[in-house]
């Protein structure tokens, strides 16, 4: 019979079904970061269990580091507590860890694909709500809490339900100045922030088979904010040259032997889906977000609605997103005057996002009112674009050029807005209060157009400034 | 094996809204610490702040055990300080329209049943208790029902996570370990564990 890519890898990662009737899944990929893993080793060491597989288990730090100086001990006392207590816990399990000073430390969801850790047709886990992102190889990819953390420590395993799944396929292509953000954003859009309960998305379709790995990654880490689990698209050409190379990659023989069984893990032709769902990349624009949900966005030439239109069940959420946010029904989006701009996060740090970005600012200042940053998605895209030096664009441009981390996308380093600051973010949360400010604002959109809107000081379409 | 979670029965405690996301749960910066101590004293904290007569800052829902909640709940980050803090605080609880999926899991986890009703019953629930909160809610995980006095409604909870609570086995990490030398069989049959 005809299966999907989740048939396959579910089945041959099924170690067997348990009493309570879900999967009892072998992991072949742990990724762990600082912030969700201390309790969890704290909870193995009192039962007396160790890391089961520590050579499929690696460690990186990314959610607290300091973007400006990452010299030792940082100067936020919690930050640095949780740092020790991360090499410790590396150290005494065998793990190993992507230091600082390691040259491959960055954002967990960045770091796992360039290193080539995930690989397609793997089981992968993390302790962070965005590790469907590593489905844009191919693999399934779990975001799982601290209790789960746990589980993986101890057994190399999780207990799972099946998720259902829907095939999202985007035919066509995309207009100049649009990216895979704003496809990822009119998903969002149109199937609703919890249209994915309880689904996995496959991604496919002409649009979807024709972008490069790293708009793959943006679509599928996203995956979350349209309440699915995860995402994936199938392995196929693009991704084996992609694979190729990479330090944790297979070489020579084992790379051939390897993209044969990548190749049979991909969903069968005729394999059937609990939905299917099909959009017109064509008709994609720019997209930005007006409210305090990814879900509440609209294209860049569109007016905010009126939550007296909104359907009955969202009347509410949109007067009190329109409330927090302090527009007003039927603004324009363009010209919403900003006050700091954010290039980063595991969506858009990647050296593509950075050159997007780059080819906005270059030859241009950003507004004068603006704060803006860079923030690398780790320190091989750090190296990589400074080789190229769009770090000197974005500098002379008036950008900050930091190093790599999480940063502002949830602001628990020093990077926070301030106030009621209004930050264009190319990150994918624009929740009340997640960018270290509880009163502060974020408008979600792609890079390029953050680049716009910090040198223009307003949401801008960046169509123009390519133009 | 932990006890097990067949009724929870007590108080409810409103708290309205669609689409709460874990960040307003437990706000990020609270996440700077290596252990879950204490953390129940920062749930909605930017929340709390910000509206005065915010559910969680009402004395007469001190003594709720069971979260009555919206559309949505708890959707966003894995963080599972959201979960936990809600349980420190006193939660055992929840019941609402539909959660965020994480959230469930991770709540299921700490052996916190979460049991979705009809938008009709939720918004009547979340009424009726606001009106008498010292009348206790029934959630009924075993017959999948929640009742608040004549009131019985119809209700929802994944089936594997009903068992997990029903048989107490939410700690996963035992009954997993049961699986011994079937988890290295598995290893060995997938070509990225051997080498391709
Ligand atoms: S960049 Fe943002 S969303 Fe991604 S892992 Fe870091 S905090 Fe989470």
């Amino acid at each position: 019979m005809a299966e999907t890519l989740l048939d396959k890898i579910w089945r041959t990662h099924t170690v067997r079904t348990l009493p309570s009737g879900q999967t009892q899944l072998f992991v072949g990929l742990h990724l762990v970061h600082e912030v969700t893993s201390p309790q969890a080793f704290q909870m193995i060491r009192e039962v007396n269990l160790s890391v089961r597989l520590p050579d499929r288990t690696f460690a990186t730090i990314d959610h607290i580091v300091p973007t400006a100086s990452q010299l030792r001990p940082f100067g936020d006392v919690l930050a640095e507590e949780m740092t020790v207590h991360l090499v410790q816990n590396c150290k005494e399990f065998g793990i190993p860890l992507f230091d600082l000073d390691s040259g491959r430390q960055g954002i967990v969801h960045v770091i796992g694909p360039e290193l080539g850790l995930t690989q397609p047709g793997m089981v992968i886990a993390c302790g962070d709500s965005h590790t469907g992102t590593h489905g844009a190889l191919g693999a399934l990819a779990f975001p799982i809490g601290t209790s789960q953390v746990r589980d993986v420590l101890a057994t190399q395993c999780l207990a799972l339900d099946k998720p259902k799944l829907r095939q999202i396929r985007v035919e066509g292509e995309l207009a100049q100045g649009v990216y895979a953000k704003d496809v990822i954003l009119a998903i969002i859009q149109r199937l609703g922030v919890k249209g994915g309960v309880g689904y996995a998305y496959e991604y496919a379709g002409s649009l979807v088979e024709t972008m490069s790995m790293e708009e793959r990654l943006t679509i599928c880490n996203m995956s979350i904010e349209g309440g699915a689990r995860l995402g994936y698209v199938n392995p196929d050409a693009r991704t084996f040259d992609y694979m190729k190379g990479r330090p944790f990659a297979p070489h020579g023989e084992a790379f051939d032997r390897a993209v044969a069984w990548w190749k049979k893990m991909a969903t069968d032709p005729g394999a059937r889906f609990d939905d299917v769902v099909t959009l017109d990349g064509r008709s994609i624009q720019p997209v930005v977000t007006w409210g305090i949900n990814p879900g509440q966005s609209v294209e860049v030439n569109e007016r905010i609605p009126d939550p007296a239109d909104a359907p009955e069940a969202d009347r509410a959420a949109w007067a009190e997103a329109l409330a927090f946010m302090s527009f007003e029904p039927g603004q324009q989006i363009v010209g919403t005057p900003i006050d700091v701009a954010f290039i980063g996060s595991c969506t858009n740090a990647r050296i593509s996002d950075l050159r997007a970005a780059a080819a906005v600012a270059r030859g241009r200042r950003i507004a004068k009112s603006v704060r803006a940053l860079v923030v690398p998605g780790s320190q091989a895209v750090a190296e990589a674009a400074e080789a190229e030096g769009l770090h000197e664009i974005f500098q002379e441009a008036g950008f900050e050029w930091r190093k790599a981390g999480c940063s502002l996308c949830l602001g628990i380093n020093e990077d926070k807005l301030k106030g009621r600051e209004i930050c264009a973010s190319s990150s994918n949360r624009n929740f009340k209060g997640r960018q270290g400010s509880p009163t502060g604002r974020t408008l979600l959109m792609s890079p390029a157009m953050v680049a716009a809107a910090a040198v223009t000081g307003e949401v801008t379409d960046v169509r123009e400034l390519l133009r | 094996m932990s006890p097990i979670r067949r009724t929870i029965v007590g108080r409810g405690l409103p708290l309205p809204g669609t689409d709460i996301d874990t960040d307003r749960i437990m706000p990020a910066r609270f996440l700077k610490s290596v252990t879950f101590e204490g953390l129940e004293e920062h749930l909605f904290k930017d929340d709390r702040l910000q509206f005065p007569d915010h559910s969680f800052n009402q004395d007469r829902y001190r003594e709720a055990t069971i979260l009555v909640v919206g559309q949505n709940f708890g959707c966003g980050s894995s963080r599972e300080h959201a979960p936990e803090a809600l349980r420190r605080w006193g939660i055992r609880g929840v019941v609402g329209e539909s959660f965020g999926d994480i959230f469930l899991g991770n709540c299921t986890a700490l052996g916190i049943p979460c049991l979705t009703v009809d938008v009709e019953d939720a918004d009547w629930l979340m009424e009726a208790v606001a009106e008498d909160p010292e009348r206790e809610i029934v959630l009924d995980v075993e017959n999948r029902e929640v009742l608040f006095g004549e009131r019985a409604m119809p209700a929802m909870i994944p089936k594997g996570h009903q068992e997990q609570l029903l048989t107490g086995t939410w700690n996963a990490t035992f009954v997993l370990l049961e699986a011994g030398e079937e988890i290295e069989q598995v290893a060995k049959s997938l070509p990225y564990v051997t080498g391709y």
